[in-house]
């Protein structure tokens, strides 16, 4: 066999949705015992995947092994559609699973998310599968695999608390504002990715059935819907979220999530969603933001 | 701006056009074959396989070729490439004592059964630019001799004669470890932890082998053996009951003799390090062997200290696709996470700067 | 005094292959009771501490504990959750060098705080507030509570590790050579405060220590141990006063030629 027609038929051969059904079979035993252990790590023989670990391994795999012919996939990154790794995972799964895709959030069955949870309240049957860097909460606390996995057998978690009574007494109140640890159902305490804490009271009581993975650290969790998500705060300094003083600059959205774009080099800067489709769609219902017609003669 | 709210698509698509330009550089000039990267880039393609732990010389070429010549890079193809073969089944263990040698050196023995071998090696040869490469010249044919057929001892096995060296390790059992079909948990056994190595970065091996010469955990290594040469893969059909070779392929094995140990139990014993690689490459396969001595502090009882020793350090950090995926990551927009880190900066430095202005008269206009 | 002990030792030996770390020790220990353990070094002193305190598993022998219920439980028969609780909670562990008992890139107000919130406690004006009352019990000043302990000076990092350990209130308390290490000055208000702070609290505690002035300003009963095994027990008075063993009678007055 010459080496062309090898590699032809090894391309050939990929199956539907890239990985092997065993390997799929494999990975959906481990989201199973995830679901069954709400914010429990499970350890899972993580495939090398055509992308780079640390740039969504676990999420695709996780999305691979569920995915089916009729599901629809929305992908974002950053809350948008459009940003680069978000368009090639799409594509990804556009080739090898010949999936229809949508950017939106509505129409999504599966939805695979890095740093964010769509503005839209997600309903039941959804899934939102989130790429995760690092799972273990307490890995900047603790480096020890053995004696994290100690830590959450015995539910020792006074350690977590140790790092937020640091914070309050340095700063004045909680400084970490993306990857805020929560607890899951009173038990496991779980690192939500690097989402901001302004997503996290989203996953609880969520509708929608959570599902993380982390490639490179080969680690699965779940929260499954309609579980109990509380972050971790103290009584006198409560968990809160980020506010915005001003509403999207484009269509007006009050309490959402808002990037900072700079316009100029004069300081000029204004807050858009970072949830493109959510603002796309206010957009089309006609809400309109205070730069709204600058901003789009500007992109013209 | 490489985050456009708008066309992605197409940016992602030139880039790749551009990339594919520049790989194939000069038009004027001729492209490499994937033959010559096989034949004349050989040891490039064996730490390709090695590291990318596919055996497939004429694949780690095309890697090498669409990888620009960057070898992590083309170990990720390689990997990557691996991950959706199908497996059949395990070979039976290679048998290195039965290697045809084209190298073979012990620093332990001035002589010894089946002689020392040098064999297309680069030590003694005096670092000087070889302007003669620069041409076509073609090099003088190499000098070949019958073999005695006398087969090559190996240096374990002499040293075991006499017991003076402990056994082969256990597998613990048929199944063997694999850490890319099953969870990777620690501690590890040898085996997993063996596979790692081989399959871990030269360069961070290399760094933390040396770093146990320097004294972060001295184990005091000689170099008992080194050889390279093909050996035969055989695979064993439980069905058939039929054993049938899949061909040979080139390794190198080190096998370093450490500082004995006895107990009240067993009289002293030298102890061992092992390293085994595909291809052609000693530096790894010595620096794989210092490893797994340093590795093996708890099985021996020595003292933990050194960063080589400590196992879920070294395993959790030497592959380098998994490295470079996770340091190159950090260009993906992260201006979510930023953007909440600003926002606390910020209010900091408002809170901040009310506390200032409560100490002083607040200046008038504070622009 | 309770009517029952809170710790029975019985038949407690480790062997390191052929080697005695401790052998047969067996002892009482009751509430508010301030035991000394002394020796030369390599006399199993610390092997022993450490098998009674459930850090080294003894190859014979039982340790049984007195709960809160009243009830005896086998150390080496419990859960390791709840031995991990127990050690925070009831129990406190002085080590020798402190950086071994503290948090050193870490307040000194989360140091105490720190088991406060492991078991539980999730207001954090309550924590910051016991941390900073306990600071003041063991002589640091309330403005050093945002400090690191690597700031501190040795004879402050060993006091604020006793404040680590007494915030949850437990009953008993391991000390391994707790002044070792300090100037002979700061040992002498270190011993001063930690008498204080036993009598205060009537904590029952198990202090290893080589140095006999140690014994004999903490504790109500001293064990002499040479070689692994216990050669004289009794009251601390009496021991340094009238030693029977021919050993102690040898330390004695080789501490009293000094």
């Amino acid at each position: 066999m010459t080496l062309e027609t090898e590699i032809e038929d090894g391309l050939a051969s990929y199956n539907f949705a890239y990985l092997d059904e065993q390997t799929k079979r494999m990975i959906r035993r481990a989201i199973l015992k995830g679901i069954a252990i709400p914010g429990y790590q499970v350890p899972f023989a993580s495939r090398e995947m055509p992308m780079p670990y640390g740039w969504g391994t676990g999420g695709v795999q996780v999305t691979a092994s569920i995915i089916g012919p009729d599901d629809t996939l929305k992908v974002i990154d950053q809350g948008a559609d459009d940003t680069t790794n978000a368009v090639s995972i799409r594509a990804f799964f556009a080739k090898v699973a010949d999936v229809e895709t949508t950017t939106r959030t509505g129409e999504a069955t599966i939805i695979q998310t890095r740093h964010r949870i769509p503005e839209e309240k997600l309903t039941e049957g959804q899934i939102l599968v989130y790429q995760v860097p690092i799972p273990e909460p307490l890995r900047f606390l603790e480096p020890r695999e053995t004696e994290t996995r100690k830590m959450h057998a015995l539910a020792e978690y006074g350690l977590m608390h140790v790092k937020l009574y640091e914070d309050i007494a340095r700063n004045g109140h909680i400084a970490t504002t993306y990857a805020y640890p929560v607890k899951v159902e009173g038990r496991y305490v779980m690192d939500p990715s690097p989402t901001p804490k302004f997503d996290n009271p989203k996953m609880h009581m969520s509708d929608a059935l959570q599902l993380f993975g982390a490639g490179r650290e080969k680690r699965i969790y779940a929260v499954p819907p309609h579980t109990n998500v509380v972050s971790l705060d103290f009584e006198d300094y409560p968990f809160e979220i980020q506010t915005f003083e001003e509403p999207c600059a484009l269509c007006g959205a009050h309490g959402v999530y808002l990037d900072e774009v700079i316009l100029d080099d004069r300081g000029g800067r204004m807050f858009v969603c970072s949830d493109t489709d959510f603002c796309e769609e206010r957009r089309a219902e006609g809400h309109r933001g205070h730069l709204s017609g600058e901003a789009m003669e500007a992109a013209e | 701006m490489y985050v456009a709210v708008k066309g992605g698509e197409a940016a992602i698509r030139n880039a790749h056009r551009l990339l594919a330009d520049r790989r194939r550089g000069d038009r004027s000039l001729p492209s490499l074959t994937l033959g010559q990267i096989a034949e004349q880039l050989a040891l490039a393609c064996d730490r390709v396989m090695a590291e990318g732990s596919v055996y497939d010389r004429e694949l780690a070429a095309l890697a090498i070729k669409q990888a620009r010549g960057d070898l992590i890079e083309a170990i990720f193809l390689l990997r990557a490439y691996r991950t959706t073969l199908p497996r059949f089944g395990y070979s039976e263990p290679i048998d290195t004592g039965a290697m045809q040698v084209e190298r073979r050196v012990s620093a332990t023995y001035k002589d010894l059964p089946g002689g020392q071998m040098l064999g297309p090696t680069f030590d003694y040869t005096h670092r000087l630019l070889d302007p003669s490469l620069a041409g076509d010249d073609a090099p003088d044919d190499p000098e070949a001799r019958e073999g005695d057929g006398v087969p090559a001892m190996r240096v374990s096995d002499i040293l075991a004669q006499e017991g003076l060296i402990e056994a082969d390790g256990e597998t613990g059992g048929e199944e063997i470890g694999d850490l890319t079909r099953t969870p990777m948990e620690f501690p590890m056994g040898r085996d997993t932890r063996l596979q790692a190595l081989a399959r871990g970065d030269e360069g961070f091996l290399l760094a933390l082998g040396y770093s146990t010469q320097r004294g972060y955990a001295r184990s005091h290594p000689f170099v008992g053996e080194i050889r390279i040469g093909e050996v035969e893969v055989e695979y064993r059909m439980p069905e058939l009951g039929l054993t049938v070779s899949l061909g040979r392929i080139r390794v190198t094995e080190c096998q370093m003799v450490n500082q004995f140990k006895g107990s009240a139990k067993a009289p002293p014993q030298f102890t061992r390090g092992y390293g085994l690689v595909f291809g052609q490459s000693e530096r790894k396969a010595m620096a794989v062997a210092l490893c797994d001595r340093a590795l093996r502090a708890d099985e021996l009882g020595e003292d933990k200290f050194a960063p080589a020793q400590d196992e879920e350090f070294v395993i959790s950090h030497s592959d380098n696709v998994q490295a470079t995926g996770f340091v190159e990551h950090l260009k993906l927009p992260h201006y979510v996470d930023f953007q909440a880190e600003l926002d606390l900066v910020r209010r900091m430095r408002g809170e901040h700067a009310r506390k200032q202005g409560g100490d002083e008269a607040m200046p008038e206009a504070a622009e | 005094m309770s009517d029952e002990p809170l710790l029975r030792v019985s038949g407690v030996s480790k062997f390191y292959g052929s080697r005695i770390g401790c052998q047969d020790v067996s002892f009482e220990l009751w509430p508010g009771e301030v035991l000394a353990i002394v020796g030369e070094s390599g006399s199993g002193k610390t092997t022993l501490l450490n098998c009674i305190s459930t850090r080294l598993m003894p190859t014979a022998g039982t340790v049984s504990y007195r709960m809160r219920d009243g009830q005896f439980r086998d150390l080496y028969r419990m859960g390791e959750a709840e031995r991990r609780f127990l050690m925070r909670t009831d129990w406190g562990f002085v080590h020798q060098n402190p950086a071994d008992g503290l948090r050193m890139s870490v307040s000194a107000g989360a140091n105490v705080g720190e088991r406060l919130m492991a078991v539980g406690e999730r207001h954090y004006g309550n924590i910051r507030e016991t941390a900073a009352d306990w600071l003041g019990r063991v002589e640091i000043t309330e403005d050093r509570i945002d400090d690191q302990p690597r700031s501190f000076s040795g004879g402050m990092r060993q006091r604020l590790q006793i404040a680590r350990n007494l915030v949850t209130g437990p009953r008993l308390v391991f000390m391994d050579e707790p002044t070792g290490g300090l100037d002979v000055s700061v040992q002498a208000r270190l011993l001063d405060l930690l008498r204080g702070l036993v009598n205060d609290l009537g904590l029952a505690v198990v202090v290893v220590t080589h140095d006999l002035a140690v014994a004999r300003l903490l504790s109500h009963r001293m064990m002499v141990m040479k070689d692994g095994k216990v050669v004289e027990t009794g009251l601390t008075d009496r021991v340094l006063d009238d030693p029977r063993a021919p050993y102690t009678q040898l330390l004695v007055s080789s501490i009293l030629q000094v």
